[in-house]
């Protein structure tokens, strides 16, 4: 299996107003095969759209930078690639699906003026090929009467249908790698059903990459086949899904999947109170001040998690994690 | 356990904090034309529950299905267009004014969102002392020291008061938000969507801090959730809603364990789940569509337009809300009168 995404130590900086530089993300390492769905999990600010951010070259630069590191895409390292380049890299060969369905989209242009535009750009297209085009995508994500959706306003569409919109204009140029940053967090289960059947559809069609970013272990469970645990903007654990679910190893991925409830087709009748990860996220501020970032809000942390920050090492088959309760690790690094 | 509430249902001996009895909130628009009549938006209609002392009922269901409206009316902050609302065996519909005002001292609400639920320039003892004030509890000296014992309750410093709430993490001013509610030492408190807003880490906290209140104070819960998980582990009885009206209620090990509702079934495929068990059940409903609108809905079952079994009665017929068993009611024509629902029937003919 070879990569079509590789990340290989990829860190990216910013400067803070009293003058100090922040690594937000730090060493990051991950590849991704043509098909295939890495999960990226974590609390907000551990990193994850700041990731997904500098694969498509949008870190805002000042203040932030990729300091260090390689980002591949079959091969080629867009961090050297020419802005020219990028512009034609974004939308093309790598687009993201974002956050807020009612926030990314134009809100003075149709749907199928914004859906167009990427076509038109991209693959020099003529406005009534590109209307055609939109009104094909909007029928390929199931939105109904697509002739007539294509002329509406982002206001005139449910949530889901604008989210639907989005996808549509991420996929319009058939890219290699789709990003969906917490695709249908605004949403409701039922249409997030919907809009997760509907990816995995087209990514089967278009055998596309992508990379899912949610603090859902059970979208995650649901979409991906490998997953990537992000904490203060270090990899502190990856590994196949099945195997992430239920045989976690650093203290903070076990947190993340004991603090939800799960829901259960036939629920206990005790209920012990849930698992609680005390403390918050460190602050940009805070970030890069010797040994691991979780050591503080860790309940196994020993005096040397607090001086040394814990390499990522194997602890079973294709399954690492770095943190220091796993002895071997010293020995594998 | 199951709570005081899995006996409660249908129990006339029950302890029931909470009467709601054929609760209905209609909305009217503008006309569209000057001799049409104006459209209403029925967003709650219909509505009736117990609710057990000391129990959580759970409202579940998509956005626009009425459950915050419901909550909302049942604290007339809605406006009631019909019904009946007992709390504490007091009804609330027609009060107004003083009368009403001093009712609102027994029921509290917790609000989604920490950022915009507290004003941004009153220190947090200001905001939490507020309910304190309005409703003229204790006097000044006693007030102080419950605000001071709030603050405890709820995990913050008595120090922190002098704060802002900018200066407070967002799981900290959820905190905030459940002093406030604790204030006036209510009977019942409306959780809407309490920890939705909140990062997946910090959510435990606040739940299980609203479970050892709960338990410590005896209140009584009307919990919100879209989070199928967070409404299974702290409710004891579950309503789920469609288009307003409640469409299954039953106790939580019931409704998890044999839904009856294809809308309740269909909610609950729709969950994305660590469990392989789940995520492969055969019964799996996938929903396509979004829910109509509430406008002048249809005659017949609310949900016959989603649902896949529906047959020519449910689109002429309303569907009566039923009991089938011991506290588990359902509206539904095609669950048979023994509690076999549709999808099981199908799946073995």
């Amino acid at each position: 299996m070879s990569a079509l995404l590789e990340v290989r130590g990829l860190s990216v900086e910013f400067d803070l107003k009293d003058g100090t530089v922040s690594r937000v993300i730090d060493g990051l390492n991950f590849e991704l095969a043509a098909g295939r769905t890495l999960g990226i999990v974590g609390e907000s600010g551990c990193g994850k759209s700041m990731t997904a951010l500098a694969i498509m070259r949008l870190v805002p630069v000042p203040p932030g930078r990729i300091a260090e590191g390689a980002i591949r895409l079959a091969g080629e390292n867009l961090l050297d690639a020419t802005e020219a380049r990028m512009r034609d890299v974004r939308g093309n060969d790598v687009s993201m699906i974002f956050q807020e369905p009612m926030t990314s989209l134009n809100p003075v242009y149709t749907i199928g003026d914004q859906i167009g535009e990427t076509v038109r750009l991209h693959q020099g297209l003529g406005r009534r090929e590109a209307r055609d085009r939109a009104i094909e995508m909007l029928r390929a994500v199931s939105i109904p009467a697509p002739e007539k959706r294509v002329d509406e306003y982002p206001h005139q569409l449910s949530g889901g249908m604008r989210q639907r919109v989005m996808i549509a204009m991420a996929l319009a140029c058939q890219p290699q790698v789709l990003i969906a940053d917490e695709p249908t967090t605004a949403l409701d289960v039922t249409v997030q059903a919907q809009i997760f059947d509907l990816l995995k559809e087209l990514q089967q069609q278009t055998h596309a990459a992508v990379i899912l970013i949610t603090h859902d272990m059970g979208a995650i469970a649901e979409m991906a086949q490998r997953v990537v645990v992000m904490y203060a903007g270090r990899k502190v654990e990856e590994a196949p899904v099945d195997e992430m679910l239920t045989n976690p190893k650093h203290p903070y991925t076990r947190g993340l999947i004991a603090c939800v409830p799960h829901l259960e087709a036939d629920p206990a009748l005790e209920r012990p109170p849930l698992m609680e990860i005390p403390g918050v996220v460190p602050s940009v501020a805070e970030l890069g001040r010797g040994g691991c970032p979780f050591a503080p809000r860790c309940a196994e942390a020993m005096d040397r998690c607090r001086q040394d920050m814990p390499p990522e090492t194997a602890v079973g088959e294709d399954h690492t994690a770095a943190c220091w309760l796993y002895p071997d690790a010293e020995a594998a690094a | 356990m199951t709570g005081p509430a899995a006996s409660a249902a249908g129990n006339p001996l029950a302890d029931n904090l909470l009467e709601v009895r054929g609760l209905k909130v209609h909305f009217s628009l503008p006309r569209k034309s000057p001799f049409a009549p104006a459209p209403k938006v029925h967003a709650v209609d219909g509505v009736s529950f117990d609710t057990a002392r000391g129990a959580t009922l759970g409202l579940v269901g998509e956005s626009g299905s009425g459950k915050t409206t419901t909550a909302l009316a049942v604290m007339r902050l809605a406006p009631v267009t019909e019904g009946s609302i007992l709390l504490n065996g007091e009804e609330l519909v027609p009060l107004s004014g003083e009368a009403l005002r001093q009712q609102r001292r027994h029921m509290q609400i917790i609000f989604q969102d920490p950022y915009s639920s507290l004003n941004p320039r009153l220190r947090a003892g200001e905001i939490v002392r507020a309910p304190l004030d309005q409703l003229g509890v204790g006097d000044r000296e006693s007030r102080d020291d419950r605000v001071a014992e709030l603050f405890r309750l709820v995990g913050l410093r008595p120090e922190q008061q002098a704060l802002f709430p900018h200066q407070f993490s967002g799981g900290q001013r959820q905190r905030i938000g459940v002093a406030r509610a604790l204030a006036t030492q209510p009977d019942l408190i409306v959780c809407d969507e309490p920890v939705s807003a909140l990062d997946v880490a910090i959510q435990a906290q606040i739940l299980n801090l609203l479970r050892r209140l709960q338990e410590e104070f005896g209140l009584t819960y009307l919990f919100i959730s879209h989070d199928l998980g967070v409404v299974q582990y702290m409710c004891d009885d579950i309503a789920v809603m469609y288009l307003g009206q409640v469409v299954e209620h039953a106790d939580r090990v019931s409704l998890f364990r044999e839904p009856l509702h294809p809308y309740t079934n269909a909610l609950l495929s729709a969950v994305p789940s660590a469990d392989p068990v789940l995520r492969d059940r055969a019964s799996r409903i996938r929903l396509v569509g979004d829910p109509p609108s509430p406008i002048d809905p249809p005659p017949g079952c609310r949900f016959a337009s989603r649902c896949p079994f529906a047959e020519d009665r449910c689109r002429a017929e309303e569907p009566a809300l039923r009991t089938i068993r011991d506290g588990h009611r359902v509206r539904c024509h095609l669950v048979t009168d023994d509690g076999v629902p549709p999808h099981r029937a199908s799946a073995t003919a």
